[in-house]
């Protein structure tokens, strides 16, 4: 897995809230057997018009939003449906880190085992990071992991809370498969206890 | 907590699958039962042949085809090339890690949380898991079960275990009785729309009182499968008579079934355990439920009104209100009845098992599908399909004017050619009513099998209550 420690670059913002996976990636893009490659199909039901050109209207679509590797939204952020292609699409796009108030289960999850970095800040905060994205035109974050630090060079500074596991797993980008292997030994001792 | 102090449902089945605790670790937890469908599964698979990996267990793993199938005649060969390399690719992993799968071909093929409980492969006190959100549905047996994304998919199958955290617990208590013609369904979506999609997120749910104590097993699955609509991965019902009933004598139920019955009376939650948080509901106060909105917490009584979303506050909702009247084609303080619609899909694992159908067939019995509405029933399994025929409830249906389908997801998620038109209106028993859900511009309300049914017939939405049977 690709760690994460620090990052800074461009922010676009998606002022919605209860954004599902359906919207992020579309089933008719979870037919494909591979892992990458679902970048081009990121929101497509909002990014593309019905003869497949840009919809200018829809906000990542901006060309001041264009290269954005930060996404700042609204809560509950990747309800809906378990499919992991909703993180594939999202990091294939560009995106390294999400900011938003909330975030579904799934989803939050997913996101760690792809090496992205989801961030729960509080609703006032990211009312912040709007205003400061309408304001700064190729407005920047910088994402620190080692310290739980959101800043901007204009003065932003905001912590965040992580799991310290999934904090370390993703410092260290550790392939929870074989971390958990590592205990094989009680894993066979519990079927055995259990008679399984 | 010593181990005599009471425990909730939840908690004697988290603490009897700890491999490993550790301060500042994700628990270890055992997983007695994985289920694989097409979609969310090649990766997993390939994931294990690039580290030289094998399933661990896979005789306690179960492999359906079932989202991305079509419910058209199953003689013809699949048309589209990318969902048949899908579903050829399950097939070839199946195949090379000896996983049992019910193909397309096979009499019990369907939905994976169909089949589950029919072949008994769903029991209580189990922990179960499947890339698929909807896995929620098996705790209606007093599992712990939920949706995983396709990495966790990959690390069960090599390791027959999750990491996870404990997730909190809340209890949702249903007092008194649903009233006439009043359904599980509308049970969940009432509750749904009272905690919000995102009301139930880190909480694992337990619901109870006399309501639920009531309802049927298939009725149980209906609650159960909608709790991540509300945001909780799981949601669960202790078992009881029953549980046990509907489990005896079905192809994977225990061998010693009375052994496994009396450990099964133990798992209900201990009198004086506590949950993090409880809310109270009153059967009584629940009707006939349909979404107006672009999320499932979006829903109203049939003989409401849509919304005024000014009247929803200045915050997020208000907005996604308004945004989901105007992909919705609606306005605000339309009396949902008068609602016309197009289609009709009566399907998923949600609302696509014996009971619903005969719910349905009793509301269309004698009656025509109403001029231009397109409408469907896509039984849940082939199981469910054979029963259905075997009591005539097909007849009923193709004799209404409805299409009578081959089991699968179908118009659920829309993956396979079942799916709406830009701008269509579709009264369905499905679980999701996000935007593009059914098929890009669909316009989705979700409903009760006896709703949707009696839609179907007057071609817009009505009161189940007020039917002349």
């Amino acid at each position: 897995m690709q760690p994460f420690t620090t990052h800074t670059g461009l922010v676009a913002t998606l002022d919605r809230s209860d954004v599902d996976t359906d919207q992020i990636i579309s089933k008719e893009h979870l037919k494909r057997i591979e892992r990458t490659g679902y970048g081009k199909f990121l929101f497509s039901d909002w990014r593309y018009q019905a003869d497949g050109s840009e919809n200018l209207d829809f906000e990542l679509n901006r060309p001041e939003f264009q290269g954005a590797s930060v996404l700042v939204t609204r809560s509950n952020f990747g309800c809906g449906s378990s499919r992991e292609h909703a993180p594939w699409a999202l990091d294939d796009y560009g995106f390294r880190s999400i900011i938003a108030p909330s975030f579904a289960d799934i989803f939050y999850n997913n996101c760690f085992n792809n090496g992205m970095l989801p961030i729960r800040l509080p609703e006032d905060r990211v009312d912040e990071l709007f205003a400061r994205v309408a304001k700064h035109p190729g407005y920047r974050l910088n994402i620190d992991l080692t310290n739980c630090t959101v800043t901007d060079e204009h003065g932003f500074s905001a912590t965040f809370e992580v799991d310290p596991f999934r904090r370390k797993c993703l410092l260290e980008g550790l392939d929870q498969i074989g971390l958990t292997l590592e205990h094989e030994d009680r894993i066979a001792a519990f079927e055995s206890a259990r008679g399984l | 907590m010593s181990d005599s102090a009471p425990k909730t449902l939840f908690e004697k089945i988290w603490d009897a699958h700890v491999v490993h605790d550790e301060p500042g670790r994700q628990t270890i937890l055992y997983i007695d039962r994985h289920l694989v469908h097409e979609v969310t599964s090649p990766q997993a698979f390939e994931g294990l042949r690039l580290a030289g990996r094998k399933v661990r267990r896979p005789e306690l793993t179960t492999a359906t085809c079932d989202h991305n199938v079509p419910t058209t005649d199953r003689s013809l060969p699949i048309v589209d090339p990318i969902s048949k390399q899908q579903i050829d690719t399950l097939r070839e992993n199946c195949r090379e890690f000896d996983v049992r799968l019910y193909d397309l071909d096979d009499p019990e093929q369907g939905i994976v949380h169909i089949i589950g409980p029919e072949l008994g492969l769903t029991q209580p006190g189990m922990t179960i898991v499947c890339g698929d959100s909807h896995t929620s549905t098996h705790g209606a047996f007093g599992a712990l079960a939920f949706g995983i994304g396709t990495s966790e998919v990959e690390h069960v199958l090599a390791t027959q275990t999750l990491l996870q955290f404990r997730p909190k617990t809340l209890e949702l208590r249903v007092d008194g009785q649903l009233g006439p013609g009043v359904t599980a369904k509308d049970l969940i979506l009432y509750l749904i729309g009272q905690l919000t999609t995102a009301g139930g997120t880190g909480y694992c749910l337990e619901y109870t009182g006399e309501v639920v104590r009531r309802l049927s097993m298939e009725e149980r699955m209906t609650v159960c499968n909608m709790s991540i609509e509300a945001g909780a991965r799981a949601g669960m019902i202790a078992p009881d008579a029953t549980t046990f009933d509907y489990l005896r004598g079905r192809q994977f139920a225990p061998q010693d079934f009375e052994a496994a019955v009396a450990h099964w009376e133990t798992l209900p939650s201990d009198p004086g355990a506590t949950y993090d948080k409880t809310m109270t509901f009153d059967g009584a106060d629940i009707a006939p439920q349909v979404t107006w909105g672009t999320n499932p917490g979006q829903v109203v009584a049939v003989t409401d009104r849509v919304p005024d979303p000014a009247s929803l506050g200045a915050g997020d909702s208000a907005k996604a209100a308004a945004r989901a009247l105007e992909y919705m084609g609606l306005q605000a303080g339309m009396p949902i009845e008068d609602l016309g619609i197009d289609r009709v899909f009566i399907g998923s694992c949600t609302n696509a098992r014996i009971e619903d159908l005969r719910a349905a067939a009793k509301v269309v019995q004698g009656h025509q599908v109403a001029g231009d509405v397109h409408a469907m029933v896509v039984p849940g399994s082939g199981q469910v399909k054979q029963q259905a025929e075997a009591e005539g409830l097909d007849r009923v249906f193709t004799a209404a004017g409805f299409e009578w389908r081959e089991a699968g997801c179908s118009m659920c998620l829309a993956m396979n050619p079942d799916k709406l038109s830009e701008g269509q209106r579709c009264a369905s028993t499905s679980n999701r009513n996000f935007e593009g859900r059914q098929g890009k511009g669909g316009r989705t309300h979700l409903v009760s099998p006896a709703m949707a049914a009696a839609a179907a017939v007057t071609g817009h939405f009505t009161d189940i209550r007020t039917w002349k049977f």
